[in-house]
């Protein structure tokens, strides 16, 4: 689990009194591909998902990992019985791999947004979408950061 | 640091019916991730908007789990149907249980 390990990490580096700074490192990888794996599993028990589908869109190198624009757009007619039900954002090198999940209905026209996204260090951002009909579909874009947005 | 979140909303006033208008919604507000530390080394604790509803009419259209990683100041864009006229309203959840809402009136004509 990506929480617990973060947690016993900031103990070690606060008894080693090394200071919050090092945090914003990119050696400090807190969450992973992996965890992003779980959190799949997690949330689509039992299923596999399909490249394709989703445009998700980010800035190949980001300056300010504080605030990164993002923008994905899920391809459907969204009628009542074809549409998107939700789009999970997942993020690879987070803190926590979880960012944002959009439960869209039919009556939204268009299964798509923008919004703006902190990220810690350079790393991929995971879109998954899943439709009416329980299909779903996974989208990677990778980012490189400059200055992470944790904060310290 | 803590700002009086404020929610701003930009979408037209008028529609044809059935027409699809973009919606942008921003709000002040801080979203304290709840990983950082204060001087003496604790960490401030959590507080970010956790959820945005948009309704339209008193129906939910439109649903978002929002986490940390969420920039400060939350910005959304996105899509709807103006099928009627009628008042879309727009919901943050904060962690400390508070409700900020900004209702939008769209006349079809």
């Amino acid at each position: 689990m990506s929480f617990a390990r973060a947690l016993s990490r900031r103990t070690m580096l606060r008894t080693a009194g090394v200071g919050f700074a090092v945090a914003a490192l990119p050696a400090a990888a807190w969450a992973t591909a992996a965890d992003v794996e779980a959190e799949f599993k997690k949330v689509f028990a039992g299923k596999t998902a399909k490249e394709g589908k989703i445009k998700l869109d980010l800035p190949s190198i980001a300056e300010n990992g504080l605030v990164v624009p993002l923008n994905f757009e899920v391809e459907s007619p969204m009628t009542p019985d074809n549409y998107v039900k939700v789009v999970h954002i997942f993020s690879e090198g987070n803190p926590n791999p979880l960012v944002a999940a959009f439960h869209f209905t039919p009556m939204i026209p268009k299964a798509a947004a923008q919004i703006r996204i902190r990220l810690a260090e350079s790393q991929n951002v995971v879109a998954y979408a899943e439709m009416s009909n329980g299909e779903v579909y996974v989208a990677k874009k990778e980012v490189k950061v400059t200055i992470g947005g944790c904060g310290g | 640091m803590s700002v009086k979140p404020t929610p701003r909303v930009r979408m037209p006033a008028t529609a044809k019916a059935g027409e699809v208008i973009e919606v942008k919604t921003l709000i002040s507000h801080e979203m304290e991730s709840g990983q950082r530390k204060d001087k003496d080394g604790k960490t401030i604790p959590r507080k970010i908007i956790k959820q945005f509803t948009a309704l339209f009419n008193g129906k939910e259209i439109m649903r978002v789990d929002i986490h940390a990683a969420v920039s400060a100041n939350p910005y959304q864009a996105f899509f709807v149907k103006v099928p009627e006229s009628g008042t879309f309203r727009f919901e943050w959840l904060d962690d400390d249980g508070s409700v900020y809402a900004a209702e939008s009136k769209v006349t079809v004509g």
